[in-house]
This record gives structure tokens, C-alpha cells and sequence, in this order.
């Protein structure tokens, strides 16, 4: 076989694959919703799930925002410092954080702490014959373990976005008035009129939302498909990591051209 | 209780000519078998020889290729997912690892489908899933988490939960193995009085000679693809063909070679092994 066909060979069955797991995907994300009727009828299902998977990641998140509140207030006081408009600072940190890094961060630490979980628990639940054996008690196991934990996921990750800028703007206030000495009712009366709610606040809670949606199917997803192995378990825990993370920027890039274009 | 369609004399687990295949590997041909109410029916075999793969048809996660799987006198290849939900919810399994809810403790694990098939009061779910946990000599690990109880507990607690709801159909994989002789025996003798004071049918695929023959009352046989022999245990005790001796006293001569047939691959591997020394 000459190279050149053997090259189209591949690419062919490169596509087909690709195409084959998008549909499997889509599918899995329709069947998720068809079936989460479940959600009306137990809603404790939902809120455990909401409180384990924030409990997760509320400290990372915490944390993580605290330090990139620092960092923000120290660069941006560097850069607004040049054109003498420090009293700004409050408004870039606020801004960076509810448009940007707010959902972009905190969706990419989630992807890593509890999405890295929920593959792991679906796929050992799955190695364990734990689906199996709930599919044998007729006990739809989509319904009852992957639904919850798909909302749970969904509305958890909005609520610790917002944690994570909040702290992230008192890390920054703490950073600009505490250590430079900006004066703090600059800092916050900028801030207050500069930040639109529906424009800036809203549009992030969004993203954070469309986010959670992405990085916790894809995280079921790969639990759900793992071979029933230790390793087939681990290279899904690796490739809900990678998928999320760069499903996350993708869908920021297009998000950010969408909403705060003119 | 059975269901008014169902005659007392009928099999709750019937299989007429079962041919059982993944793809197109053939695991199991031309199975025939019948398990009456009260009834504790043997499935033993040879590691391999299809026995787990024959309870996946009986619960009908695997459909047949060609004859009938009947359970409760439904056909299961025409059987909707409703229907098969609600045979399901007649029948308990217990699986091979125990397949207990590792993120729940002993309790929640045996009231798990109380919670989910019926609305029972607490004070009722308590007394019920005591109960059944009392029954496998476990009344005082209810409060335990899974990862704090040794595997032959597992075994225990899983049987529970495949009996909480009281089934006519029970369905057992492997229900001895790694068990310690005590606790074999007693689970041996509990898989008997269920059958007797629930009258449940029971099946348990095992290859535990000893164990099965004390309890069962039809012993099926199962090797090489097909079902070799069937009887009482006294019948299979007192049968002279060489497969079923072999299997009974564990011989490595007879019909079933205990090595694996040497092929031009293996020779093939050695030579290239022998050739790197």
C-alpha cells in the first residue's frame, strides 16, 4: 500500500472516531437530561451532591482566589501606577475577576479537584459492579447516580466562582490599601460604579454556569466509559483533566467574543 | 407472593434451548432448565465454563441468541424495559464481589432498594433491614462502613441486601468462594432455610462440590459449551460418566485436560524467547 493511501486511511478513521465519541457524547449529555426528572422528585439527591462536590473544591477555590486577588492587585497597581490612576485598582481587580478569572480558574481547579472525583468514583462504581448490581436491584443507575451528580456539579460550580472572586477582590483590596496604601474609598467607590450588573456580573455567572455544565459531563462521561480496569480508571481520571481543561479555555475564547464584543 | 399468572406449579426460572454468545464467541449451547418455587437448584463448572454468563441471561442482561429465557413465566426477549424493571424488582442477586455501595455504610446498603422500590415508614425500614442483617449474623455492623468489614462480611451483607425484598427468585454467584469454612457452612445452610421459609427459588452457581450438594435439590453441570449432566445429588453422585467424576473428585486426569493445549503460537513465542537468551 503506497503511503499517501495509507495516510487517507488513517485520517478516516481518525474523523470517524472523533465523530463517533462526539455523538456518544451527545447523546450521554441528552440521556442525562431526559432522565432528570429525578431532580423534582428527590431534590436531596441534588443538594447532597451540591454540598459534597462545593466541599471539594471550596478550599482549593478559596485559597487559589486569595493568592490571584494578591497578584492582580500587585501587577495592576504596577501598571495603573504608570499613568497615575491607582484609585482604578479596585475596578481592574473586580473586573478581571468576575469577566476572566473568576469562572475560567475556578472551572479548571474544579476540573482537577472534583472532576477528577466524579470520574474516579463513577469508574471504580463501574470496576465494582456497583452499577451493575443497582441496574439488577431495578435501579436506573443514570437516573440515580448520574443525574444528581451532573446538577449538583452544574450549580455548584456559579457558587464557587462567586467565592472565588470575592475572595479574590478582598485579596486584592488587601494587597492595594493594606500593603500600597491606595485610599480604600477610592478603591471600592470606583469599583461600585464601574462594574455593570447584568453586563459584567451576569455574564460571568453565565460562563461559570456553562462551564459547570462542560467540565462536570465531561467528567461523567469518562467515568461512565472507563474500561472497568485500575488503568482504564486512571487514564479516564488523566483525560477528564486535559478534555476539561481545554474545553474550558475553548469555550471561554468563544463565550468572551459572544458577550463583551460590540 | 407470585403473581396471579403464575401457576404454583410453574418454574419461576424456565431456559428451553438457550444458545448464549458475546458477539461472536459462543459461550453456552443448548441450555435447558427448569427451578420450581422452594427449590434450591446447583449451577456448578469448571472456572470459565459460562456459569455467570447463564445468570446475566436469568436477569436479562444478556438476551439469548436462539431459545427462550422465561422468568416468572415472562418471556424476557419480549419483555419491554418496564416489564424487565419490574421482574428485576422480584428477584435478588448476589454478585460474584458483593457489589456493595462503597460510599454507603452496612445499613444503608441493605435498606438501599427498600428506599427505593417502596415507601416504608423509618421506624419500619429500621426494624426490616435489622432484621435481614440479624439473619446473616450481622445485626450489631449495621453502623460499619464498607471499607471497615472483611470480604467474607461483604458476602454477608450483600446477601442481605439481595434479600431485603423479599424475592420469589434469588440468584447466587459464587456465593462461597473466599469464605472461611464456618462462615461457608452457615451461608450454605442460611441459602436452604430462605428457600424453605420464604419459598423462594433459589440458584447457585459455585464450584463448590462439597457445599452445594449438601443443600441442593437439582444439581446442573455445566462444561465445555453445554450442560453435561442434571440430577438429584444422589443421582450425580452415582453417575459414571468420566466428566462428571472428574469434576466431583477433582481429578486432573480425564476428560478435561488440566493443561493448556500446547499451539504452534506458543512454540512459536518460546523459539524467540530461547533465540534473545
Amino acid at each position: 500500500m503506497n503511503p499517501l493511501s495509507r495516510f487517507l486511511i488513517m485520517l478516516g478513521a481518525q474523523t470517524r472516531t472523533s465523530l463517533t465519541g462526539l455523538g456518544f457524547f451527545t447523546r450521554f449529555f441528552f440521556m442525562l437530561l431526559m432522565r432528570s426528572d429525578i431532580v423534582l422528585r428527590r431534590p436531596r439527591l441534588v443538594s447532597q451532591q451540591v454540598h459534597f462536590i462545593g466541599n471539594y473544591s471550596l478550599l482549593i477555590i478559596a485559597v487559589s482566589g486569595l493568592f490571584v486577588g494578591f497578584v492582580l492587585g500587585l501587577q495592576g497597581y504596577y501598571t495603573l501606577n504608570r499613568y497615575g490612576s491607582e484609585e482604578a485598582l479596585g475596578l481592574l481587580v473586580a473586573l478581571s475577576l468576575t469577566r476572566e478569572l473568576g469562572p475560567v480558574i475556578t472551572a479548571l481547579l474544579f476540573a482537577g479537584r472534583a472532576g477528577t472525583s466524579l470520574t474516579a468514583e463513577i469508574g471504580l462504581m463501574k470496576a465494582g459492579e456497583q452499577l451493575a448490581a443497582m441496574e439488577i436491584m431495578a435501579v436506573d443507575p443514570v437516573r440515580r447516580v448520574l443525574v444528581p451528580r451532573f446538577w449538583g456539579g452544574v450549580i455548584a460550580m456559579p457558587l464557587l466562582a462567586a467565592v472565588f472572586s470575592m475572595v479574590g477582590i478582598l485579596g486584592g483590596w488587601a494587597v492595594g490599601v493594606l500593603l500600597i496604601g491606595i485610599d480604600t474609598g477610592a478603591f471600592w467607590s470606583q469599583m461600585q460604579a464601574g462594574v455593570d450588573v447584568w453586563k459584567d456580573v451576569a455574564n460571568g455567572v453565565l460562563k461559570s454556569f456553562v462551564f459547570g455544565i462542560a467540565v462536570t459531563l465531561i467528567a461523567l462521561y469518562e467515568g461512565w466509559q472507563a474500561r472497568p480496569t485500575p488503568e482504564g480508571v486512571a487514564r479516564a481520571t488523566t483525560r477528564t483533566v486535559v478534555t476539561g481543561s481545554l474545553t474550558v479555555l475553548g469555550l471561554d475564547f468563544l463565550l468572551t467574543a459572544l458577550m463583551f464584543s460590540n | 407472593m407470585l403473581a396471579p399468572s403464575l401457576h404454583p406449579n410453574e418454574p419461576v426460572l424456565r431456559l428451553d434451548g438457550v444458545t448464549l454468545a458475546y458477539g461472536d464467541f459462543t459461550v453456552l449451547r443448548d441450555i435447558s432448565l427448569e427451578v420450581l418455587r422452594g427449590q434450591v437448584v446447583a449451577m456448578m463448572g469448571g472456572s470459565g465454563s459460562g456459569k455467570t454468563t447463564l445468570l446475566r441471561a436469568a436477569t436479562g442482561q444478556l438476551v439469548a441468541q436462539s431459545g427462550t429465557v422465561e422468568v416468572f413465566g415472562q418471556n424476557l426477549a419480549k419483555a419491554n424495559r418496564t416489564k424487565i424493571e419490574s421482574l428485576r424488582q422480584r428477584m435478588g442477586v448476589l454478585f460474584q464481589q458483593g457489589a456493595l455501595f462503597t460510599d454507603l455504610n452496612v445499613f444503608e446498603n441493605v435498606a438501599f432498594p427498600l428506599r427505593e422500590h417502596l415507601h416504608m415508614s423509618p421506624a419500619k425500614l429500621l426494624e426490616r433491614v435489622l432484621d435481614k442483617l440479624n439473619a446473616v449474623g450481622l445485626r450489631a455492623a449495621a453502623h460499619l462502613k464498607i471499607s471497615e468489614i472483611s470480604g467474607g462480611m461483604a458476602r454477608r451483607v450483600a446477601l442481605a441486601r439481595a434479600i431485603v425484598l423479599e424475592p420469589e427468585l434469588v440468584l447466587y454467584d459464587e456465593p462461597f468462594a473466599g469464605l472461611d469454612p464456618i462462615s461457608m457452612g452457615v451461608t450454605a445452610r442460611l441459602i436452604r432455610h430462605l428457600s424453605d421459609r420464604l419459598g423462594c427459588a433459589s440458584v447457585v452457581i459455585t464450584h463448590d462440590v462439597a457445599e452445594s450438594f449438601a443443600i441442593a435439590d437439582q444439581v446442573y453441570l455445566v462444561g465445555q459449551g453445554v450442560l453435561k449432566a442434571h440430577g438429584s445429588p444422589a443421582t450425580l453422585g452415582a453417575s459414571t460418566d468420566p466428566y462428571v467424576q472428574q469434576f466431583l473428585q477433582g481429578q486432573a486426569d480425564g476428560p478435561v485436560a488440566f493443561d493448556y493445549p500446547d499451539t504452534p503460537d506458543f512454540q512459536l513465542w518460546l523459539k524467540e524467547r530461547r533465540r534473545h537468551l
